[in-house]
């Protein structure tokens, strides 16, 4: 029997929901059980839909097992894809309610709920998906063994959906321990748990099995950051449910020492999430597209320890000049000052393992790609730093400028290097000859990288302009500017920021039918890149 | 190099490699956090601190659902402006009753860590419900759903069990009576049966002017009427330099 105890256990877990829906004692849990009851109870019937009965007597003929695993990869690209566009557009929308407010709808979709969906949809949908997927894609290759645990990798995949939707839906119907990066509730949080467990046991396990006897630079980097993603989710989360049957927590610490929890955690979510497992990535794909080895073994080895171990102790520049003691700040701030040379390291070895094939940025736009995402991953660790130094923080904290400064590492590191793995992957996974088309990548890379420029130029200017405005003393010692009008103030830029993230967005949809055609099969007919679009043939006079 | 040597034994070994990433991982959180937990500035204790009364707890319950803290600090910083334009900067044991804390990271809109008192609940209610019908500029969103949702009063000795579990001194008298503090907190015709006794400088009044029933708004303003208001700050500047 194929897929009938799967079916067995889901129908079991929707028998549970059920359950939950019914004996919630508040409103938003219950309501919160009944969007996973029908999510669980939809899912239920695609399976046993699917279930499938050898004839009798027979057995079905054992699963071919000697290569890669690649189906749940092949999921996991799309919805890489999709998520990534669900999340810039929610950011669009939250950016335009910034510059509009009419265009909050209470309750659900006011800014205050949709804001995490779009930083969670972001971070964790799109950079999540995007780890997951390509961490198993590159483990198995440079391991060259098949994934370890059979099944256990699709319910890493299914399980990792799951949770997604139920956080985003806990948003909207406003379920959030107000942590930012880590605000579903405790119910969500458990089951995050188990699934990055099994992570855990799928990727280890492929490196135990391996065949390979090196441990390869990439494989570092990512396990880095399932450990230690997996100590800060169990500690930033931990937290006094009110009882089973609510969906309300309150956080196991209070104030200055919650404060300080939360930022530990919120700062390796993109040290180690958005940081470590990101550079696995690079570490893979970028000597892969370049056919060239990684510049200096010597500095990866350096830069990685150097990496893992500072970035922990910088989330206290998050906290400057508030209550938390000054030891811990500075502390904070020397070691983001220090987190500029490691961070760099892997800046150079990525950028300087083209060396000896910078010719192919003429040709190949997706080794663009991979170059503009080390050159924004270069400027945002330079900004970093900078911005946690206490003078330069008292201005930046509380402002757009922290806002800019995410996005150009988001949008320009994490966005472009996925992309361009994503153009790497699917026509490999899918056995295409080659991309649907490279100029559509090429238009991809410029609506991006233009996107991102306005979207940070825009964001300093809002972020200096109220920062300035917010301690703008007249001659007569009286503060200039009462708030609202710091507000008004920075409207244009509001605007602008939002144009910037529309053609970032419309850059990511160009990648959605690019990657759409590649998969069906099209090969669209084009002029190779570097070459002219039209050669007139030069006709001798007669 | 021989200690690039001895690297490889770490590049062939997985529980190696685990193990000394999680030692590296673990060493800068455990200095920093730690000693949180036991130096005199961040736990001392603060005259006037007491812990939320049910209404405000069920006030804050929901600017935590709202993602208020998204837009709207509450950690005023020793800069002569802030101070000038929020009041004196925010002190370590002004949120030691805070599961989770407030402290924000944006300020969309103005810090609130001692909004208390600076308006009226009329101007609170008309703004929450319609922000820019007294703010024309405000960005904000409306809530006046806020009005009509009434509060849900029944379990609520857990929610105050759960923050007992965690540290917060609630009395058994108080778990006791959080349903019916809820209700005699939002109507002054109400007996309120030992509520004053129970918490200190609590203001007892209908806050959003809908005396039939206690509504999420009454609840929200509650919470916004007593922030930063408990803990004298006059009398704690004459003794900031004894210690």
């Amino acid at each position: 029997m194929k897929n009938g105890t799967e079916a067995i256990i889901l129908a079991a877990a929707t028998f549970l929901a059920f359950l939950a829906a019914a004996g919630a004692s508040d409103d938003l849990f219950k309501a919160h059980a009944w969007v996973l009851f029908f999510i669980l109870a939809a899912t239920t019937v695609v399976l046993f839909r699917r279930v499938e009965f050898a004839p009798a007597g027979e057995t079905f003929p054992p699963k071919d097992t000697s290569g890669y695993m690649d189906d749940v990869i092949r999921y996991g690209a799309i919805a890489t894809m999709l998520w990534g566009i669900v999340g810039f557009l929610v950011g669009v929308v939250i950016a335009a309610q910034l510059a509009w407010p009419w265009l909050n709808i209470e309750p659900w979709f006011n800014f205050g709920r949709l804001r995490p969906v779009h930083t969670s949809g972001v971070i964790f949908a799109f950079g999540g998906n995007a780890l997951i997927c390509t961490s198993l894609y590159v483990v198995q290759r440079t391991c060259r063994a098949r994934l370890f645990g059979g099944n256990l990798a699709w319910f890493v995949f299914w399980g990792y959906q799951l949770f997604i939707v139920m956080a985003a839906t806990g948003y909207l119907l406003g379920s959030t321990q107000s942590r930012e990066y880590a605000e579903p509730e405790w119910y969500v949080d458990l089951w995050l748990t188990i699934v990055w467990v099994a992570y855990l046991i799928v990727f280890v396990g492929t490196i135990v099995k391996r065949k390979e006897p090196h441990i390869y630079v990439a494989n570092w980097f990512y396990l880095s950051f399932i450990i230690t993603v997996a100590m800060l989710h169990l500690v930033n989360n931990a937290a006094v449910p009110v009882s089973l049957t609510s969906g309300k927590s309150y956080s196991a610490f209070a104030g200055v020492q919650d404060a300080l929890t939360q930022w530990w955690y919120g700062h390796n979510a993109v040290g180690f999430f958005l940081t470590a497992g990101f550079l696995g990535m690079m570490y893979y794909f970028v000597p892969k597209q370049a056919n060239r080895p990684v510049f200096s073994y010597r500095l990866s080895i350096i830069h990685f320890w150097a990496l893992i171990f500072l970035y922990i102790w910088a989330g206290p520049h998050h906290l400057h000049y508030t209550a938390l003691p000054d030891w811990a700040q500075t502390l904070g701030m020397v070691f983001s000052i220090m987190l500029w040379m490691p961070s760099w390291g892997g800046m150079i070895n990525g950028l300087m393992t083209l060396q000896g094939a910078w010719d192919k940025l003429r040709t190949d736009p997706v080794l663009r790609m991979f170059v503009i995402s080390l050159a924004f991953y270069g400027m945002s660790t330079f900004e970093g730093p900078m911005m946690s130094i206490k003078s330069i923080n008292s201005l930046s904290h509380y402002t757009d400028w922290t806002i800019g400064h995410v996005h150009s590492g988001a949008l320009g590191w994490n966005g472009m290097v996925t992309f361009g793995a994503l153009y790497y992957l699917v026509p490999k996974l899918w056995n295409r000859e080659r991309l649907y088309s490279l100029r559509l990548v090429n238009w991809h890379l410029w609506l991006a990288a233009i996107g991102i420029v306005i979207y940070a130029a825009v964001m300093w200017v809002a972020g200096i302009t109220q920062g300035l405005m917010w301690r703008e003393y007249d001659d007569q010692g009286f503060l200039v500017n009462s708030f609202i009008e710091t507000v008004s103030a920075i409207h244009p830029e509001y605007v602008m920021r939002m144009i910037g993230g529309l053609i970032y967005l419309s850059g990511a949809l160009v990648m959605g039918y690019n990657i759409w055609r590649t998969i069906r099969g099209d090969l669209r007919e084009e002029v190779p890149m570097g070459s002219v679009a039209s050669v007139t043939r030069i006709v001798p006079a007669e | 190099m021989a200690f690039l040597d001895q690297h490889k034994k770490l590049e062939r070994n997985v529980s190696l490699l685990f193990v000394f990433s999680l030692i590296a991982v673990l060493i800068g959180g455990i200095i920093e956090i730690v000693p949180l937990f036991y130096v005199k500035n961040t736990i001392e204790k603060v005259e006037g601190m007491r812990p939320y009364t049910p209404l405000e707890l069920a006030g804050r319950n929901i600017y935590v659902r709202e993602g208020c803290y998204l837009c709207h600090s509450q950690m005023i910083r020793p800069f002569r402006d802030e101070v000038e334009r929020y009041g004196h900067y925010s002190l370590a044991a002004e949120s030691m009753y805070d599961h989770p804390f407030q402290w924000g990271s944006k300020r969309t809109g103005p810090d609130l860590a001692r909004v208390g008192g600076r308006y009226s609940d009329e101007w609170h209610v008309q703004h929450l419900a319609h922000p820019q019908s007294v703010v024309p500029e405000s960005i904000m969103p409306s809530y006046s759903f806020l009005k009509n949702a009434v509060v849900d009063t029944k379990h609520f000795a857990d929610h105050l069990k759960a923050n007992r579990a965690v540290g917060v001194p609630y009395s058994d008298a108080m778990i006791e009576n959080a349903s019916a503090d809820i209700n005699a907190q939002a109507n002054p015709d109400v007996d309120a049966g030992g509520l004053e006794e129970r918490y200190a400088k609590i203001s007892v009044r209908d806050f959003d002017g809908n005396p039939e029933q206690v509504t999420e708004m009454d609840a929200l303003v509650a919470y916004l009427q007593m922030l930063g208001t408990l803990v004298d700050l006059e009398a704690y500047k004459q003794n900031e330099n004894l210690r």
